[in-house]
């Protein structure tokens, strides 16, 4: 696989071209899984294909269970500098019905070897409103998260897609599905309890110490170009958004033949607009109103303004310099109002 | 003359009649392998899906037997209690009819009122056993009923299966035997029934009729007798599968009428056509088709209030029943108050509408026509409840009740009296057609049947029970406006007027019903049902807390952006009432309710 996505950036070095890179992203699957030696092999074939920026951000997403601290150092050796680990939750029957390996000490315990180890920037995921569980569970998986200090926090909440086997447990009543009410209360707590502890709520799923905001995750909702590489990976070019098959076999076929299997959609500048506000209001930089304006001719607020003032009326958002932004009570309703300020088709 | 046979099939929906027409034409080679198209009759697309004719239609074929050429005119009756004037002309313009009746279901309601009409206007009557292949067929029990019900001899009961092609040349051969020729003078002075009406975007309407007495000309002046107007006939024809135009069409026969005629308002099923230098009497038998539920249309967008004023008057070029005026609604804006000539009719316009025209539209609670008798003496007529008077300034209302027949098995009996009793009805009698299915005659109020009747007919009774029904007049009810507040705000477009008995009831489960069918907003909405001043329902729909995806980064962006549009979608067929945004299908609410 490693050799194949190699293959994939020799044939799409130009993607980016003229370009420079700021952040390298291991992620989707378990990447933790690569030896240190195969990152390297990886690291080093982008700085030969691609400009890449000094004090680049490099991602390793991974599980708990596969970090000792000897991986960690080398890791950390080959030029990894963040760490995005997949806690979820700290309670055993939770990561159990999450189908995880891990316990709570390891995940404990894997943070610490990776301060250990170096490690300076380190964010880990937390999932809440999981199935039946209460408010004092999770004020604790938040309590334990902090005890961590690390300098970042992904939270979702957990989601039932119908395609998967909790969608269809959920369908035929072997599951509960947390309610909405639930889900939202568990937000509150966190952006509650995050920002008391000096965390910036930047986006709806994400909390940040100062200064250690991803660069990653922040590209893709300031609409930055990037390059998606191996099965399933999409790419986005401002110009059309396209994925790689997700079946591995076919991958690998069709990249020994020298083609990259992928699917491709090309934007109308509706949807471009729709997209620019659907991930900018999920920020706390909020949609700026003059971007919208100069890049796609669109004037948002003439177009909503009915709209626009109703919500900020009712403290749903807020708009400073043509930036409208989102409060926290809006926050938890962003779908709904991105989707209501869409240009329809 | 003597060579032509005039005849109909009266049937129950489902029991076949499209399926032994199809082959009867086939059979008589009217119409090719390749043109045949599955259920040649019903050419409308919704005909088609929903396995019923709306309208009716004609066709002739060509049949030899015993050396003789006969001509039989096969027209085709529309299968719903909606439409059952035009059925009684369809019959007027026959000599017999064939009577299909499905061996595994036996004679249904609608079918039985048929029957009596074509009695009496003394058609020969030939009974068919259709479906006679199916494993579950009961052919002696149904035969039975048949025998019962007509007086005929079971010999002349022919077995017939539609689908497998069985008894097909018997009945052709019945048709020429069994029904009496037409009789008529072509050298009287012309008079023809119309039976129905076609529109035709590029030639206008084409005038269906039986001829007679006396002779129509291509090129002559012709009269309708109830309009008075005056038409050259541009072109006369018999109906084939196509049209094929002739020079003249005689006394027992059946043509279509090509005029210049541009609106189907001018032409009136049951009206005579005759001479306009010579001309002859009516033939009577014509009535004025009264529109019997009201309901109000309204663009979705009120944008779009010109677009669906040009899109209900195309309507009405080829839908004479259906009639409308403007109506403003505080709530909805400018839209139509219509006319329908039952709840079919009225499904059948709001789908032309969307499919057609491409309309979004809202439908709201229909109603039947009430008469309010106010304290001064004045009468009034109630087509919606914005129009209910004053209720000090009233003396009494009254409502139109109709005479019910259900035919239904045995078994059933109970629960049928029971919700025909929940339905404020009165039982006449009942009578037994065999040991096991019983005809059921009820006197109760039409505003009944309008919400929800016959669906629950069908749900308690299993799909057994059948329902026909006509109006037998008006009586006094009390009557009241019930009202629908959200958020404090009167909604004028989801009041209904219902019995005073049952207001209460219906207030608690319209509110229950709304708050089902009404999304969780981004406030608090309270929904309230009241009588004049009171209050006598509440139900809340708290605001909605959160609506946001967890995880969006790069390959989340397009799926969700997606989802977004589809949310927004959803939005479109969604009015905004004062701040609450109502779907589409609250509107009819109150035909939702258990």
């Amino acid at each position: 696989m490693v050799e194949a996505i190699l293959q994939e950036m020799v044939l799409r070095k130009d993607y980016l071209i003229e370009e420079r890179i700021d952040t390298i992203y291991f992620g989707g699957g378990t990447p933790s899984l690569l030896a240190a030696s195969e990152i390297a092999k990886l690291l080093a074939a982008i700085q030969k294909h691609f400009i890449v920026l000094p004090g680049v951000e490099v991602t390793l997403e991974a599980n708990p269970d596969d970090l000792d601290f000897d991986t960690l150092v080398a890791f950390k050796s080959v030029g990894i500098n963040r760490l995005s680990i997949g806690i979820q939750s700290f309670h055993s029957h939770h990561l159990q019905f999450l189908h995880r390996v891990h316990n709570a000490d390891q995940a404990k315990n894997c943070v610490q070897d990776a301060r250990k180890a170096g490690f300076d920037n380190i964010s880990i995921d937390l999932i809440y409103a999981l199935t039946n569980e209460t408010d004092e569970e999770w004020r604790e998986d938040i309590r334990q998260a902090l005890l961590l200090e690390p300098e970042h926090i992904s939270s979702y909440s957990l989601t039932i897609e119908p395609q998967t086997v909790f969608g269809k447990w959920a369908k035929t009543g072997k599951l509960r599905v947390t309610d909405d009410d639930v889900a939202a209360r568990h937000l509150e707590i966190l952006i509650e309890q995050l920002e008391a502890s000096g965390y910036e709520h930047y986006e709806v799923s994400n909390f940040a110490k100062a200064g250690f905001q991803s660069k990653h995750n922040s590209s893709y909702w300031k609409g930055a170009k990037y390059l998606g590489l191996g099965p399933s990976a999409h790419s986005y070019n401002k110009v059309s958004r396209q994925f790689n098959v997700a079946n591995n076999h076919a991958y690998l076929r069709s990249i020994k033949s020298g083609e990259v299997p992928f699917e491709k959609e090309i934007l109308s500048r509706a949807d471009k607009v729709n997209e620019y506000i659907l991930t900018s209001l999920r920020t706390s930089w909020g949609c700026n109103c003059d971007y919208l304006k100069n890049e796609f001719d669109y004037d948002l607020l003439l177009e909503q303004s009915a709209y626009i003032q109703d919500i900020i009326k009712n403290e749903y958002a807020r708009l400073d310099n043509a930036v409208l932004s989102l409060t926290k009570k809006g926050k938890l309703l962003a779908d709904k109002i991105a989707s209501d300020l869409f240009i329809s088709l | 003359m003597e060579n032509i046979r005039n005849f109909c099939i009266i049937a129950h929906i489902d029991h076949g009649k499209s399926t032994l027409a199809d082959r009867l034409l086939e059979f008589t080679g009217t119409v090719t392998d390749r043109e045949m198209q599955a259920q040649v009759l019903d050419n409308m697309d919704l005909e088609r899906e929903k396995g019923i004719t709306i309208k009716s239609h004609a066709i002739q074929m060509n049949y030899k037997l015993d050396g003789k050429d006969y001509v039989l005119n096969l027209i085709d009756t529309p299968g719903h209690v909606d439409f059952s004037y035009e059925v009684s002309r369809s019959i007027a313009a026959c000599e017999g009819a064939l009577l299909i009746v499905d061996a595994s279901q036996g004679i249904e309601a609608q079918t039985i009122s048929n029957l009596y009409l074509a009695l009496e206007n003394d058609l020969e009557i030939i009974p068919v056993l259709n479906k006679i292949d199916l494993p579950h067929a009961m052919p002696e029990e149904v035969t039975d009923e048949i025998v019962e019900m007509i007086g005929c001899k079971r010999e002349d009961v022919i077995h017939a299966s539609g689908k497998e092609g069985i008894g097909i040349e018997d009945i052709l051969k019945a048709v020429v035997h069994r029904i009496k020729a037409p009789k008529g003078d072509p050298k009287a002075p012309l008079q023809a029934m119309i039976f129905d009406s076609v529109f035709n975007s590029f030639r206008g309407i084409e005038v269906i009729f039986r001829v007679v007495n006396g002779t129509i000309r291509k090129g002559e002046k012709v009269k309708f007798v109830s309009t008075g107007q005056e038409y050259g006939a541009d072109e006369i024809g018999i109906l084939r599968l196509n049209q094929q135009p002739c020079n003249e069409i005689s006394a027992g026969n059946v043509g279509y009428l090509i005029s210049g005629i541009k609106v189907a308002k001018e032409v009136h099923v049951g009206d005579t056509i005759t001479n306009a230098i010579n001309p002859g009497a009516s033939l009577g038998g014509f009535q004025e088709v009264k529109p019997m539920v009201f309901a109000g249309i309204y663009p979705v967008d009120t944008t779009e209030f010109e677009e669906l004023r040009a899109s209900m008057e195309k309507l009405q070029l080829n839908d004479a029943s259906l009639v409308w005026e403007l109506e403003t609604s505080a709530a909805l804006g400018f839209g139509f108050r219509c006319g329908f000539l039952g709840m079919l009719h009225m499904e059948i316009i709001q789908e032309r509408l969307e499919r057609e025209f491409n309309m979004t539209v809202i439908t709201t609670v229909p109603s039947v026509q009430f008469k309010a008798y106010l304290t001064d003496g004045t009468q009034v007529d109630i087509n919606a409840p914005s129009e209910m008077p004053d209720p000090t300034k009233m003396d009494y209302i009254e409502e139109p009740y109709i005479k019910a027949q259900i035919i239904s098995k045995a078994e059933y009996i109970g629960a049928i009296i029971g919700l025909c009793m929940d339905k404020r009805g009165i039982i006449l009698n009942q009578n037994y057609l065999t040991t096991d299915r019983v005809e059921m005659s009820f006197e109760m109020p039409l505003s009944e049947i309008v919400f929800d009747f016959f669906d629950k007919l069908k749900s308690i009774s299993r799909g057994y029970a059948s329902l026909d029904y006509h109006l037998i007049g008006f009586r006094e009810s009390d009557m009241v406006k019930l009202d629908i507040m959200l958020n404090g705000e009167k909604v004028d477009a989801l009041s209904a007027i219902v019995h005073r008995g049952k207001s209460q009831e219906w207030g608690r489960k319209l509110c229950e019903k709304l708050k089902e069918l009404i999304p969780r907003q981004m406030f608090e909405i309270a929904i309230q049902a009241a009588i004049g001043q009171k209050i006598v329902s509440r139900e809340n729909i708290s605001a909605i807390r959160k609506n946001v995806i967890a995880k969006c980064y790069g390959g989340d962006i397009s799926r969700k952006r997606k989802l977004l549009e589809k949310q927004k979608k959803g939005k479109k067929r969604m009015r905004q009432i004062g701040t609450v945004e109502v779907p589409q299908e609250a509107f009819m609410a109150i035909l939702k309710i258990e």
